[in-house]
C-alpha cells in the first residue's frame, strides 16, 4: 500500500512539475498560435544558467538570473522571429520553432559537453517519510512551488486587468487591438512567463533522484507535449490536468514495470504518447480545447 | 487567406502550360533552355549521363554520401507532398521510414538466422519496403484524416516515440538497440555488393557494390520523382492544394476531405517506407536511432530549406542536410573555425547543426518558397513569361 502511495505521491509532484511546462506550451500557442518546439531548449537554459552561476551567485540569486534570461529569450524569438515570418501559419511557426531549438540545443549541448552540473539547491538529495512512503523531498517541494505558481498564474489571468487583456488578446487579436490592447507587449509577455515557468520546472526535473543538469533534461520536457494535446490545446486549466494525468500515468507505468513487462522495458516512457494519440483518436481538440466550430 | 500572395514552384513552370513556340523568350540562354520542352529533353539526359557518371570519377566517401542523399531525397518527396501540398504537418515520417527499413531487413532476411527473417528475394522484400508503409498509412486513416495541420504533427510524434519502443523490445525481428545486418541487394541473380561477380570492370572502371547500389538508387530517385510529379498535378494533387487552402470550400465542390487527407498520408508514408529501405541497404545496418525523431526533424528541415512542397527542391533540400555534416566532418581539419573532436571549438557535426538551424530561419524569415522559391523567382525575373499561381505555402 505505502509503495502504491509513493508511486502517487511521485506521479502527482512530477506531474504538476510537468504541468507548468505545458502551460508554458499553451500560454505561447493560444497567445501567439505557435508549436514551441523549442520550449525544450528554453527549460534547458533557464536551468543552465541556474547551475552555471550557483556557486558564485547563490542558488536562489542564480534561480532568478535563469528565469530572467529565459524570459528575456522567449521575448526575443517572439519579437525578432516568429514576428518577422514571411508567412506566418501555425505550421511555418512550427518549423521556424524547430530551427531555433537545433541553434539553441545545439549551443547548450556544446557548453555543457558530457558534464552533468550540480544543480545547488537547498533540499539536495533529501528523502520526507510519508505514511511509511519514503519520497523525495524535492519532489514534494516541487509539488509545492508549481501549486503556489499555478495560483498566481490563475489570479493573474482572471482578476488583474493585464490577465485580462491576455486573455482578450489571444481570443481575437484584432478586435482586442481595435480596443486598445497592446496586442504586441500581451503575447511578448506569454511569451516571457513560459520561459519563467518552464525554468521553475526545469529546476524540479534536475533536482534529486536526477543527478543535475544535462543535456537529456530538454528531452524530458517534451513529455509535456503530450500533457498539453491530452489537456487541450488552448487551455490553461487542462494543461495542467494533462500534466497530472501524465504524471500519474507514468510513474504507475514505471512503478509497476515488472507486472507491465509484457510491454516491453522503459514502458512508463512511451505511455503518454500512446495517451495522446488515444485521446487525439476520439476528441481531436483535446479533453479541455474548444470544439471546431465548423465540420467538413 | 486568400489574398496572401502566392509562390511559384519549380515543379510548375508556366512554360508547360503555355505553348512554348513562338513565345519569346529574353535572358540568359540557360533559362531559354529551361523553358523549351525540348530544353528541358536535353537538359534532363545530360543530368542523367552525368549522375551515371559521377560514381566512376568519385571516390566512395563521395558514392557513399550520394546514396544517403538519394535515399533521403525519396524520402522529402514523400513529405513535401504531405506537408507542403495537401498541408498537412507530420513529425512521424521516420516511422515510416523504420517500417519500410524494418520491411525490407526481417522479409530478405535469412529464414532461421540469428533474427527472424523471411528470405524472400530482395526484389520482393523492396516492394514490400513500400506496402507496408502504404498500408500503415492507410490504417491511419481515421487519425490523419480527422486531424489537421500542427495537430497532426502533435500526433505524429507520438507514433515516433511508441515506435522506437517497439523497435527497441521486439529484439526477436529488430535486434533490438544494436539493431540487425541488412540483406545485399540482388536482384535476378546480381549482386549489388562486393562479391559475384567479384571486381567487375567496364571499360577499364571497376564497379564494386557501393557503385552498383548508386544507379539502382538513382533509377528509383528518377521513378519517385517521376511519380511525385504526376501526382501533384493530376487530379489528386489538385485536390490536395484545394484542401490545404480552403477545407470548407473544398468539400463545398465534392471533394471528400477526410479521404484526400488519408491519401496524402498514405502516399507519403510509401514514399518514406522506400526511403528508409534505401538507408538500411546503404548503412548495411538497421539500428532504431537511425529513425528517432530527429530524423523526422531532418526531413522537414530539408523540405524548408528546398521550398515546401517542391519535388526538386526536396531532392535539393536532402543533399544538402544530409551532405553538409559529412564534408564538415572531412574536411573539418581544412576549414577554418571548426576543431577536431574534443577540443574546444565546435566539432563538424555541431557546426553542421548550427548551420541547418540557421538555414531554416534565414529561409522561413527571408526567402519565401525556399531553394525552389528562389530560383524560380531568379528564372522568371530573367525571362518574360508571365508568373504562375501555384502557392508552396502552408494553409491552415
Amino acid at each position: 500500500m505505502s509503495y502504491l502511495l509513493a508511486q502517487l505521491v511521485n506521479g502527482l509532484s512530477y506531474g504538476l512539475v510537468i504541468g507548468l511546462i505545458a502551460v508554458g506550451f499553451a500560454l505561447v500557442f493560444t497567445s501567439t498560435g505557435v508549436l514551441n518546439f523549442a520550449h525544450g531548449s528554453i527549460v534547458l537554459l533557464g536551468t543552465y544558467v541556474t547551475a552555471r552561476f550557483q556557486a558564485d551567485l547563490g542558488f536562489i540569486a542564480a534561480l532568478g538570473l535563469g528565469i530572467v534570461v529565459a524570459a528575456v529569450v522567449g521575448i526575443l524569438i517572439n519579437r525578432f522571429l516568429v514576428e518577422n515570418l514571411a508567412d506566418p501559419t501555425p505550421a511555418t511557426a512550427a518549423i521556424l520553432m524547430l530551427g531555433v531549438d537545433a541553434i539553441l540545443l545545439t549551443e547548450l549541448v556544446h557548453l555543457i559537453g558530457n558534464n552533468v552540473l550540480p544543480l545547488g539547491a537547498p533540499w539536495g538529495a533529501d528523502v520526507t517519510q510519508i505514511g511509511g512512503a519514503a519520497v523525495p523531498t524535492s519532489r514534494l517541494i516541487g509539488a509545492g512551488v508549481a501549486v503556489v505558481a499555478l495560483v498566481l498564474l490563475w489570479l493573474l489571468l482572471t482578476r488583474s486587468s493585464a490577465g485580462v487583456q491576455m486573455r482578450a488578446a489571444a481570443s481575437d487579436g484584432g478586435t482586442a487591438g481595435l480596443m486598445g490592447i497592446h496586442v504586441r507587449r500581451t503575447s511578448g509577455t506569454t511569451w516571457a512567463m513560459s520561459g519563467a515557468l518552464a525554468t521553475i520546472a526545469g529546476i524540479f526535473l534536475a533536482s534529486f533522484p536526477s543527478p543535475g543538469v544535462a543535456p537529456t533534461l530538454s528531452l524530458s520536457a517534451l513529455a509535456a507535449i503530450p500533457a498539453w494535446v491530452i489537456g487541450g490545446f488552448d487551455s490553461v486549466p487542462g494543461a495542467v490536468v494533462g500534466g497530472l494525468l501524465v504524471g500519474v500515468v507514468s510513474a504507475l507505468a514505471t512503478g509497476y514495470e515488472t507486472e507491465l513487462f509484457f510491454l516491453g522495458r522503459g514502458f512508463g516512457e512511451v505511455v503518454p504518447y500512446a495517451a495522446m494519440i488515444l485521446v487525439l483518436l476520439f476528441r481531436p481538440t483535446g479533453l479541455f480545447g474548444r470544439e471546431e466550430v465548423h465540420r467538413v | 487567406m486568400s489574398e496572401r500572395s502566392t509562390q511559384p514552384s519549380v515543379d510548375e513552370p508556366a512554360a508547360e502550360q503555355a505553348p512554348s513556340i513562338g513565345t519569346p523568350t529574353q535572358g540568359a540562354p540557360w533559362t531559354a533552355a529551361l523553358r523549351s520542352r525540348r530544353g528541358r529533353v536535353v537538359l534532363g539526359v545530360a543530368l542523367a549521363v552525368l549522375v551515371a557518371a559521377l560514381p566512376l570519377l568519385l571516390d566512395s566517401f563521395w558514392v557513399q554520401t550520394g546514396l544517403f542523399a538519394m535515399a533521403a531525397a525519396i524520402g522529402a518527396i514523400g513529405l513535401t507532398l504531405l506537408v507542403g501540398r495537401a498541408g498537412q504537418l507530420s513529425l512521424g515520417h521516420a516511422f515510416f521510414g523504420a517500417l519500410g527499413a524494418y520491411s525490407y531487413t526481417i522479409a530478405a532476411g535469412e529464414a532461421g538466422g540469428r533474427f527472424f527473417g523471411l528470405g524472400l528475394s530482395p526484389l520482393l522484400a523492396l516492394v514490400l519496403a513500400a506496402l507496408v508503409p502504404a498500408v500503415a498509412g492507410f490504417l491511419l486513416g481515421p487519425i490523419s484524416g480527422r486531424l489537421k495541420g500542427i495537430y497532426l504533427g502533435l500526433a505524429t510524434i507520438g507514433l515516433v516515440f511508441l515506435a522506437q519502443h517497439v523497435l527497441l523490445n521486439a529484439e526477436a525481428l529488430t535486434g533490438g538497440y544494436n539493431g540487425r545486418t541488412v540483406a545485399d541487394l540482388s536482384l535476378f541473380g546480381f549482386h549489388f555488393a562486393n562479391t559475384s561477380p567479384d571486381d567487375l570492370v567496364v571499360f577499364g572502371f571497376v564497379i564494386d557494390g557501393l557503385r552498383r547500389l548508386w544507379f539502382v538508387f538513382a533509377l528509383l530517385l528518377a521513378v519517385a520523382w517521376w511519380a511525385a510529379h504526376n501526382i501533384a498535378r493530376g487530379r489528386t494533387g489538385r485536390a490536395f492544394l484545394m484542401v490545404r487552402d480552403d477545407e470548407m470550400a473544398a468539400a463545398a465542390m465534392g471533394i471528400n476531405v477526410m479521404w484526400t487527407k488519408a491519401t496524402a498520408f498514405t502516399v507519403s508514408s510509401t514514399f518514406a517506407g522506400v526511403g528508409g529501405a534505401l538507408t538500411a541497404l546503404a548503412f548495411g545496418r538497421v539500428a532504431p536511432e537511425v529513425f528517432n525523431l530527429q530524423a523526422s526533424i531532418d526531413f522537414l528541415i530539408m523540405i524548408v530549406i528546398g521550398g515546401l512542397g517542391s519535388i526538386g527542391g526536396a531532392v535539393a533540400g536532402a543533399a544538402f542536410v544530409v551532405a553538409l555534416p559529412l564534408i564538415l566532418a572531412q574536411y573539418s581539419d581544412v576549414l577554418p573555425g571548426l576543431a577536431s573532436p574534443g577540443s574546444d571549438g565546435y566539432d563538424a557535426a555541431t557546426a553542421a547543426h548550427l548551420a541547418y538551424g540557421a538555414a531554416i530561419i534565414l529561409v522561413l524569415l527571408f526567402v519565401r518558397g525556399g531553394l525552389a522559391g528562389g530560383v524560380s523567382r531568379l528564372l522568371r525575373r530573367s525571362g518574360s513569361s508571365p508568373p504562375d499561381h501555384a502557392p508552396t505555402a502552408l494553409h491552415h
